[in-house]
């Protein structure tokens, strides 16, 4: 597997080398930091506009390890860049200022910057920045191994490697951890975190729907974690995984609510860090569940409604393709295919991720649930997760396409605009909401590796793999849900990462139960991999589907969505048939096989896709009309629909093997 | 031989001098201890750069306040970066001129504004006249 190294390069002379961005609009400073940081033995790339920043962040997804940004710039915030990194990208950022009052740094923790410098910053403080990446990684393997972990085969442990892991005050033990890591599985290293650690939650689809729904129920202002938790009522949940949830889930709306037009797109992608709930999400979530339930082209259509809410969200209306910015996410070849994070670049601010990338993490999981129920519900969901403030609405219609019952099929097209096709999802499990979803996929998915039914597999897939978002520690997504899915190894050999993630998708999708592999694309994602998975996602939604249902109409969701991701469905073509022909690289997964995996975009639109493209099969499979509207935002989602329908179609059947049994596409309101 | 002597010694008293009156702090110190080979010049580059960049913020401080009413929010933040590109370099009586003017934006205080501004200016030409006179002689040339 391999993949992920070579994204990150550790050498040994980590942290030498490490390669930091650094903006700030005073020159002088600039200047000043960029010497330090080359005296550090770091590899400096100095920027003096946010927008440029980000422009280079995006161009060059796993250029970067680190980004350093100063809160007072004219062009952009600070902390609006912040966001964007950590949604768009999951790289750890600083802050820094001359300003040292409390309200400032307060703020910085809240969106997420991993650390605050006050001006004047003294080499000292440089020298030891390493320290964020590492732990970032480490967090992501964290997640990655949680969601392995519930798939008992792959575990590998290796105790040495995590425990050096652990001390980062040992370089040396954590270099040599690092590179193996990078090299190895990471679930070897993922069990041995696990097991030196504290049980992370994986927020699949379903648990992540279920506590959508639980937000909805309580009314975002008012959901705390105690009620949330007694709402969900899920067994060996904490209070603490439910607070830090909410966290994400709040900055994720919060995100969506602020985020400007243009960062729609990034939503998708960035949603590593920690799950921008948005309604796409929630939407991507159930969709791509329902969708993948139904084994139609669900998880295709998941991950466009996804990625299409996502984009709706994050308001990246810039965004012809939406997906290009999740072609981060998608694209496997970054290796660092953050599921988590792609997706929801603009969704939360700094580190949302969506759980699922692919899949409306937004959805509570209710909402997912609902998605197979009924479209409605989803739409609720949406609104509700919207509520907050989502400006926009982008995400509130997003939520609200998934929501509608009638329009199942039109998840898809709803958050796209209402184009998505409803995939008839026959949500059996739940959808893969964009962060939840997909670790519920993915727990959902390994556990159900003994259902064998191609449908199974697929959901479980799915799950797994809405989480690859990077999302450091709550994100259990990070468990590729690809490989979970025993059932779909047939399909998901297929899958052909570009990132890497292939391989891990292949590989689990043999029938591994744990999706392991993927969590070198994980660290590697850690860069810029949310965009890879928004796209993936959708690709992977598509081509499950659903080759007999046509979904094309469902597909609709601009194929583009699909391909961008890079992830191109061929990876999760787990059946075959890579979606990518959708022209696009991105998903080709859909295919029929993959309804889960597609959805493990964790990109919302693939779950958008996905679902959608379930859906439509059910609902209408040729609702072409509905399809541009998957990804509305971020994606030409109509042409990752199309494409989705198409790949599905041109596969054949065997790509829409999957039998979603759990998921009921046609649910999903699309 | 004992020309250069002379001059490094000049040149080492012109510099104490600026510490002594309290134009440099430490700041200045770690400037030149990140000059290296590799960049011989880094210190005299950056105060370069931050004297090209602060004089823009100096003059576009003076036509706010010369506006009525006052903007503080704007001179607040205007004054910051330029609180901010002082303290890179070390220039302390500046920047404590600075936060100066700062507090009295924040209380409103228009005229004090004006009489902080007044001697921040005084002393930044004087520190900028000062290190030109120090880099002439410090690097030949430059």
């Amino acid at each position: 597997m391999s993949t992920a190294s070579s994204s990150v390069t550790v050498s040994d002379q980590f942290p030498a080398g490490l390669r930091v961005l650094v903006v700030d609009d005073d020159p002088t400073c600039l200047r000043i930091l960029e010497k330090m940081l080359g005296t550090c033995l770091y590899e400096v790339t100095k920027c003096n506009r946010a927008e440029i920043a980000l422009d280079m962040l995006r161009t060059n997804k796993n250029g970067y390890d680190i980004v350093i940004s100063d809160v007072h710039m004219p062009d952009m915030d600070g902390f609006k860049l912040l966001e964007q990194v950590g949604l768009e990208m999951d790289l750890p950022v600083i802050m820094m200022s001359a300003d040292d009052s409390k309200q400032v740094v307060m703020k910085g923790v809240t969106h997420g910057a991993c650390d605050y410098l006050i001006k004047p910053v003294r080499i000292e403080a440089l020298k030891n920045i390493w320290q964020h990446v590492v732990r970032k990684r480490k967090n992501e393997w964290k997640d990655l191994e949680q969601s392995g972990s519930v798939e008992e085969g792959d575990r590998q442990p290796k105790p040495s490697e995590e425990a050096d892991y652990s001390s980062s005050a040992n370089e040396g033990n954590w270099r040599t951890s690092k590179r193996r890591k990078d090299e190895e599985e990471e679930i070897e290293e993922r069990d041995d975190t696990s097991t030196l650690k504290k049980p992370r939650v994986v927020w699949s689809v379903e648990l992540h729907q279920q506590f959508v729904s639980a937000v909805n129920q309580l009314g975002i202002d008012k959901a705390v974690p105690k009620k949330i938790l007694e709402l969900m009522n899920v067994p060996g949940l904490t209070r603490e995984n439910v607070a830090s949830h909410l966290q994400k889930y709040r900055l994720y709306l919060r995100r969506l609510s602020g985020v400007s037009p243009h960062q729609g797109n990034s939503f998708i992608s960035s949603h590593s860090q920690e799950p921008p709930y948005g309604s796409l999400s929630s939407l991507s979530g159930l969709d791509f569940q329902t969708l993948a339930a139904t084994g139609q082209i669900p998880a295709q259509s998941l991950a466009t409604l996804q990625a299409a809410g996502l984009a709706r969200s994050a308001a990246k209306p810039g965004l012809p393709m939406p997906l290009v910015d999740q072609r981060n996410i998608f694209s496997f070849d970054n290796q660092k295919l953050r599921f988590g994070e792609g997706q929801p670049q603009h969704m939360s601010s700094g580190k949302q991720m969506n759980l699922l990338h692919g899949i409306p993490t937004t959805m509570d999981s209710k909402q997912l649930v609902n998605l197979h129920h009924s479209a409605q519900s989803l739409g609720s969901l949406n609104m509700q997760a919207s509520a907050h403030g989502n400006p926009s609405g982008q995400s509130s219609p997003l939520l609200m396409q998934m929501a509608q019952p009638q329009s199942r099929g039109q998840i898809l097209t709803e958050t796209s605009g209402g184009q998505v096709p409803r995939l008839p999802t026959s949500v059996g499990h739940p959808i893969l909401s964009n962060g939840a979803a997909g670790a519920m996929l993915a727990i959902n998915g390994i556990g159900e590796n003994s259902r064998g039914t191609g449908y199974n597999s697929v959901s479980q897939t799915s799950s797994v793999l809405n989480f690859p978002l990077n999302h450091s520690a709550e994100l259990p997504g990070n468990s590729f849900p690809l490989g979970s899915t025993p059932g779909i190894s047939a399909g998901m050999s297929t899958l052909t990462t570009k990132g890497g993630f292939q391989e891990e998708i292949n590989s689990d999708i043999k029938g591994s139960g744990g999706f392991m592999p993927s969590y070198d694309i994980f660290n590697d994602l850690q860069q810029h991999k949310p965009h890879n998975w928004e796209l993936q996602n959708v690709g992977f939604a598509f081509d499950a589907s659903q080759h007999s249902n046509s979904l094309q109409a469902s597909v609709d969701v601009t194929p583009s969505v699909l391909v961008n991701q890079g992830y191109s469905s061929s990876q999760r073509n787990v059946q075959n048939s890579n979606v990518s022909a959708m022209g696009k690289p991105i998903f080709s997964v859909g295919e029929g096989s993959e309804h889960g995996i597609a959805l493990n975009v964790g990109q919302h639109l693939n779950s958008l896709l996905v679902d959608n493209s379930t859906r439509v099969k059910s609902e209408r499979v040729t609702d072409t009309s509905c399809q541009p509207t998957l990804l509305p935002q971020h994606f030409g989602q109509e042409d990752l629909m199309s494409a989705i329908l198409k790949q599905q179609d041109g596969l054949g059947p065997a790509e829409n093997d999957f039998e979603f049994d759990g998921y009921s596409l046609d649910n999903i309101p699309v | 031989m004992e020309r250069n002597q002379q001059l490094r010694r000049q040149l080492a008293s012109m510099r104490q001098s600026l510490f002594d009156q309290g134009h440099l702090d430490e700041q200045f110190i770690l400037l030149e201890e990140l000059q290296d080979d590799a960049n011989p010049n880094f210190v005299e580059e950056v105060v370069t750069l931050h004297y090209r960049d602060s004089a823009r913020l100096i003059t576009t401080i003076e036509r706010a306040l010369e506006k009525s009413p006052l903007d503080f929010n704007k001179l607040d933040g205007y004054m910051h970066q330029f609180k901010g590109s002082s303290t890179s370099i070390g220039a302390k009586k500046v920047k404590a001129e600075s936060t100066q003017f700062r507090e009295y934006c924040e209380a409103g205080n228009g005229e004090g504004c004006m009489k902080t501004f007044q001697l921040l200016k005084r002393d930044y030409a004087t520190l900028r006249r000062k290190l030109e006179a120090y880099f002439q002689q410090a690097l030949p040339g430059a």
